[in-house]
Order: C-alpha cells, then sequence, then structure tokens
C-alpha cells in the first residue's frame, strides 16, 4: 500500500533543494515525485527540455539534479534521450557499462516543449520504442516566456497572445489532447495524472511507466500560479479541482486498455475550476455565462468518450 | 596492408565508419548523403558492427540524438547534406559548445531555395563559425582518409569538438573512383577507443550537461571553444603525420599544387581541385606558371599559413562554389583575403562564385581563370561568376 510518508523517509529525494522554481508552482513536486519512483539502486539520465524547469534547476554553475542530467534544447528532450538510450543499449551489448547495473531514462517537458515544438521528436522517439519514460508537466501555456497560449491552453483563456480582448475573449480554440495522440502510438504504457491525494497516483504511474519496458509518456497537470492566476498556498486546491471536475482525468492506458484511476462520486461542475483563476475572470462576467457552459460541454464531452473507451477496451 | 577497391565517395565513407565501428550513428535520409545511413544499417543488420542505428524522424532529432548518445559516453556519428544540416542547425551549434566530439559526413549539397539537390558548398558554409572542424575532399580518397582520421582529431583532450568531413554531392559521393582501404584492423588500432573523461552513464559521477549559462561564465566559455579551434590545428598536423606514417599518404592543413613558382593561383575545396591540376599541367606545357591551393581544413582557418603560401602569387582567384548575396566576397575569399590584409599582403585577388545547384565545372571555365590571373591590370572587378549562361 502506498504511504506518502515512507515514499518520503524511504526513498531521498533526487531533485534537491534550492532550485528557482516560483513558489505554489506544479511543477517540482512532480519532477521529485517521479524521481522517488525510481528504485533506489538504478540511476538516472534526466533530459529536459528547455522551459522553466530547465531554467531553474540547472543554472551554471549549480544543479539540482542530483542524477544525470542533459538539455540540449526547446524541441529535442526525446530525441536528446534516445540518442543516450542508444548509447547506453550499445555500451551495454559491447560489456563497456556493467551487467548489473540499470540507468533509467527520463524526460521533462512543459506543454510548449511536448505538445508543441517537441512534438516530432516526442512522436519520433515514442514510435522507435527507446526504453525511457516521456513526463509532461502540462501547465497549459508557455509560462516561461510570459504565459502564451499553447495547444494545451484551454479554451478561453486569457494569455498574452490570446488576451481576452473586447473582441475576441480568450483563446478561441480547445485543447489539443495529447495523451489520446500518445495512446494512438499504441505504447506500453501512457497516462494522465496529477499530484493529488498524496501523490498516490503519480507516484505509481511513474513507478509502473518506468519499470514498464520500453517507450512510456505520462501527462501530469502542473498549476501555475502565474499563468492561471491563483495564491501560491493553493497549488494543491487546483489539483483536487481539476481532477474533481474531469477536466483533467487520471486514468492508465495498459497495451491499449483504458482504466479511469479515479472517478469522482460527485463530478463537480467545472465552474468551481474555473472560478479560482484570474485567466478565466472574464468566463464570470455577465453575458458571458454562454463560454463557461460550453466549457462544461467540452469537459463533459471529453470524460464520456474517455468512459465509452474504457468501458470498450475492458469488455 | 592496403586493400585495392572501387568505391563511391559514399561507400568509402560509410565502410570508414564501419571500420571505425561507432556506438551510435543516428541519422535521417537526404540526397545525396542517403547512401551513407543505407549502407550502414545493412552493416548494422547483418551484425558487422556493435553501433545502435537510430533511424531519426528528421535531421534536428539526428544531432540531438548524437548529441545524446555522445554525452552518454559512446561515439556518435551521423551524415547529412544541404536542407537535412540546415535544418539540425541549432544542434551543431549545441554541439559543439557542450564539447562533444561528434563526426559527421557531410555530403555538399545546395540549400534550399529554391529546391535543388546537387552539389554547391552552400550547406557548409552555412555552418562554417558554429565551432566544428571542416576538412574537406577532393577524391573518395580523402573523404575515406579524413574519416578516418576525424574521430583522433576531435576526441584529443585538447579538442574536444565536433568534425564535419565534406565532400561534393554526386560528383564523389556518387563516382565510382579506385581507392586504397585500410585493414579494418589497423584502422581500429589507429582510431583506438573512446574515453571520455565525464558521461551521463558514469553513474559514480553524476553530471549535468548543458546549463543555463548566464553573464558570469558564458564568455569564457565561448573563449575556451576558441582556444579549443585554436588546439585543433596543430592536432590535425599530428594526426595527419601518424597516418601518413600508416598509409604513406600525405596530409596538411591545405595541398598545394604547382605552387613553388607559380604566378597565378587558384584557391579551392573539394572536386575542383581535379579539374584545377589538370587545367595547370596543361598550362604548365604552355609556359603558364599555375598553382593550386587546395583547402582541406577549412575550420580552423590557416590563415596565415595559406596568405604566406600565396603571398609569392603575381594574382590569385578564389573559387567559392556558394551563392553569394552580400556584394563583399564569398566566405571563401573574405578568409584568404582577411588573412592576407592581416599580413600586410597585397597580391591582387579576385573571386569566382561557380558551380552553383551542381552547374559543371568544365576546364574551359577554370582555363579562363587563368587567364583573367594574367590579365588582371586592376581590381575594379573584384566580385566575378564563373560559368553562368547569361551575364
Amino acid at each position: 500500500m502506498y504511504n506518502v510518508k515512507e515514499v518520503v523517509a524511504n526513498r531521498p529525494s533526487r531533485f534537491s533543494e534550492g532550485h528557482r522554481m516560483c513558489a505554489g508552482c506544479g511543477a517540482p513536486p512532480i519532477a521529485r515525485m517521479v524521481l522517488r519512483a525510481v528504485h533506489p539502486e538504478d540511476h538516472v539520465v534526466v533530459s529536459n527540455a528547455t522551459g522553466c524547469m530547465e531554467v531553474s534547476t540547472c543554472i551554471y554553475p549549480y544543479t539540482s539534479w542530483t542524477d544525470s542530467y542533459i538539455h540540449t534544447a526547446f524541441e529535442c528532450a526525446a530525441a536528446t534521450a534516445s540518442g543516450a538510450e542508444a548509447a547506453y543499449k550499445s555500451l551495454k551489448k559491447q560489456g563497456k557499462l556493467p551487467e548489473d547495473e540499470n540507468t533509467k531514462f527520463i524526460c521533462f517537458g512543459g506543454d510548449g516543449g511536448t505538445y508543441d515544438i517537441g512534438i516530432q521528436a516526442l512522436s519520433g522517439a515514442m514510435e522507435r520504442g527507446h526504453d525511457m519514460t516521456y513526463v509532461c508537466y502540462d501547465n497549459g501555456a508557455y509560462m516561461n516566456t510570459g504565459i502564451q497560449r499553447s495547444s494545451a491552453t484551454p479554451q478561453f483563456a486569457d494569455t498574452t497572445t490570446s488576451p481576452a480582448g473586447s473582441v475576441i475573449p480568450g483563446k478561441m480554440q480547445v485543447r489539443k489532447d495529447l495523451t489520446e495522440i500518445m495512446v494512438a502510438h499504441h505504447l506500453p504504457y501512457v497516462a494522465q495524472t496529477a499530484a493529488y491525494m498524496n501523490f498516490k497516483d503519480l507516484y505509481e504511474k511513474a513507478e509502473k511507466a518506468i519499470y514498464t519496458k520500453g517507450a512510456k509518456f505520462l501527462n501530469v497537470l502542473a498549476p501555475c500560479p502565474r499563468g492561471w492566476g491563483y495564491p501560491t498556498e493553493d497549488l494543491m486546491k487546483l489539483n483536487k479541482l481539476a481532477v474533481e471536475t474531469c477536466y483533467w482525468p487520471m486514468y492508465e492506458v495498459v497495451d491499449g486498455v483504458y482504466h479511469i484511476t479515479y472517478k469522482p462520486a460527485k463530478k463537480l461542475p467545472v465552474e468551481e475550476f474555473l472560478k479560482p483563476q484570474k485567466r478565466f475572470k472574464h468566463l464570470f462576467k455577465p453575458g458571458n455565462e454562454w463560454m463557461i457552459e460550453k466549457f462544461q460541454e467540452e469537459v463533459d464531452k471529453r470524460w464520456n468518450e474517455l468512459l465509452a473507451k474504457e468501458e470498450m477496451t475492458n469488455k | 596492408m592496403s586493400i585495392r577497391e572501387r568505391l563511391s565517395g559514399n561507400e568509402a565513407t560509410a565502410y570508414a565508419m564501419k571500420q571505425i565501428n561507432p556506438d551510435v550513428v543516428a541519422a535521417f535520409p537526404i540526397t545525396p548523403s542517403t547512401e551513407i545511413p543505407q549502407y550502414f544499417s545493412t552493416y548494422v543488420d547483418n551484425g558487422e558492427v556493435d553501433t545502435e542505428f537510430v533511424a531519426v524522424e528528421s535531421e534536428h532529432s539526428a544531432m540531438s540524438a548524437c548529441i545524446g548518445a555522445e554525452a552518454a559516453g559512446a561515439r556518435a556519428m551521423t551524415a547529412t547534406s544541404a536542407n537535412g544540416l540546415e535544418y539540425m542547425w541549432e544542434m551543431v551549434q549545441i554541439a559543439s559548445s557542450m564539447r562533444l566530439p561528434i563526426v559527421m559526413a557531410l555530403v555538399n549539397r545546395a540549400i534550399s531555395g529554391p529546391l535543388n539537390i546537387h552539389s554547391d558548398h552552400s550547406d557548409a558554409m552555412a555552418v562554417r563559425d558554429s565551432g566544428w572542424i571542416m576538412l574537406f575532399s577532393e577524391t573518395n580518397q580523402e573523404a575515406y582518409d579524413n574519416m578516418l582520421m576525424a574521430h583522433r582529431i576531435a576526441e584529443h583532450k585538447d579538442v574536444l569538438l565536433p568534425l564535419m568531413v565534406c565532400q561534393d554531392g554526386f560528383i564523389t559521393s556518387h563516382s565510382i573512383e579506385n581507392i586504397e582501404l585500410l585493414e579494418t584492423e589497423e584502422v581500429r588500432k589507429f582510431v583506438g577507443t573512446y574515453k571520455p573523461e565525464h558521461y551521463l552513464l558514469d553513474r559514480k559521477n553524476p553530471i549535468s550537461m548543458g546549463p543555463m549559462d548566464l553573464q558570469p561564465f558564458l564568455f569564457e566559455h565561448k573563449r575556451q571553444q576558441w582556444e579549443a579551434m585554436k588546439n585543433a590545428k596543430n592536432v590535425i598536423l599530428e594526426v595527419s603525420k601518424e597516418f601518413e606514417k600508416l598509409t604513406g599518404r600525405k596530409y596538411d592543413l591545405f595541398e598545394e599544387y604547382k605552387m613553388e613558382d607559380a604566378d597565378y593561383v587558384i584557391v579551392c575545396m573539394n572536386s575542383t581541385a581535379g579539374t584545377v591540376k589538370n587545367v595547370i599541367d596543361r598550362l604548365r606545357n604552355n609556359g603558364v606558371k599555375a598553382g593550386l591551393l587546395k583547402v582541406r581544413v577549412f575550420r580552423p582557418f590557416p590563415g596565415e599559413e595559406i596568405a604566406k603560401a600565396l603571398s609569392n602569387a603575381k594574382a590569385v582567384a578564389v573559387l567559392d562554389k556558394t551563392p553569394i548575396l552580400n556584394l563583399t566576397g564569398g566566405p571563401l575569399y573574405e578568409d584568404v583575403t582577411s588573412a592576407m590584409y592581416t599580413l600586410n599582403m597585397n597580391v591582387p585577388t579576385i573571386d569566382y562564385c561557380y558551380g552553383i545547384g551542381g552547374r559543371d565545372v568544365t576546364e574551359n571555365q577554370i582555363e579562363t581563370v587563368y587567364n583573367d590571373l594574367q590579365n588582371l591590370n586592376d581590381m575594379s572587378d573584384p566580385y566575378r561568376f564563373l560559368g553562368l549562361k547569361t551575364k
């Protein structure tokens, strides 16, 4: 049984304090918990896309990463990792690395580096089946450069390149469903999760991903206090509301079989998730009710599709 | 013992790679370099090498994967041309800044647009100041030999820079010529094994690579790259001498052909040098003191050495096989003339843009260059075109 206290006590952090990410940012707890899921005897090569996490955790001559770490550019964390993994395979095959020691390859990228500029490298690496786990920390915009819209930005969100204007009220397009795109790669393991309920779901999925052979993908919700507009202490509340409204369902797809790992007993209206965020403030102005309705429709549609997929693949 | 064979430039390159037996090759097909990963994957799939071949989805990922592999502690290689090189341009800079001795076969082709698949040097010229060592090859033999020397130069502790071996697309890459190959055992002994000091897979000494490098340090790191490039010159000479001992084939920073008493000199790179040599032989029979300086090492650019070698010439023509759109001469011309200027030399030197998009380079064209040099009365027209159908 998962016990957060035991995990934290028994698995020393591989992502050290002193990094420069914002208070209330969802990404550092994700990186720390994913790495805690690595068995203590195993070594990790982290490949990090350019983004908030990279510029805040590895500023020369400092690093927050106790394992080996590489950052090359924005769009190619997956390709960089695939080269490192190929090197590992080759050197192991040639007897140039100890037989009994294992290295795990884990990528971290934001939604910019994953959904958008990095999707080609990601798709390529996943299709080739490198033994690696790609973790997307999805904060729903290009936060590092100052909150520009991405394909992961939810509809109507106010960003600096989709401002809520008097004619165009925020981002007009619905968000891309990258998790489903990854499922379409027919990978051994794809999951969507969030740092919720003492990190149980995140930890278990990370461990499963890291210890399943082949190319795996984890999409993790990472609220951003600056981009979303919430007080830093509300990070975990935002994670909770995203899951409880079914805006961000937690599920996994193992060899094509869907399993929703958490179904809210009572699905909350999506307003609950939208209300605490400044990026959706304009949705609550009189006359804009249609936007909330439309948002709810999209959430319902996707949730129902997911339920149907679960049913269909478990027949 | 050397082996006499007949191979194309691409096949010779792939064969050199097979003999080197790198740990990782990551490549994406692009004409005219495509054959290199094709031949190489046959070696991989037939178990003739230990290499992991990463059939990436793009050149950007090819260079990213090479960086990941080399950083992990492996020897990584790739091959590309033209737009492929341009597509990986971002990573080309990152490879050199991370001081990773990746080796690339660059089969020179015109970059788009418009689209053209034939040879010129616009691809190489677009990365000429990216911190890579750049060796140019006149023939398949030189492409092969440069490849065998590549890792010794790139991986040298005073260098640690990536290196590209250039050859002309189709002209060299697809033409079958006689070639002398080394025995694989000799190659492996000469090239040696790769022993990086710091690498990702060294779990006892974990390392963070590719940090955010701000105002306090980036300048110094760039200076270190400059230092490494400077050191490369001597290392290239040392390795070339050792290679000469092994094969009898002499390599220098550049090749001088009939330069001892040359009045009129052409400076060029790659396959055109062969054509120029033929023309020189003919002109010499007619009493014209023609000579050739063929640049092998383009980066680091041996400016001082080249300028000195040209100091006794009456007139020099630099042939730039790349479109020149800046109105101040092509890259080779700029390098040669600025080296001359630094040494206070004043040899009349003109520039020819030629061979663009695979335009045929004929002996007649080269002869007109030597004629121009013999009749060069002033420097009013230093930037010229060679082989254009219309002026």
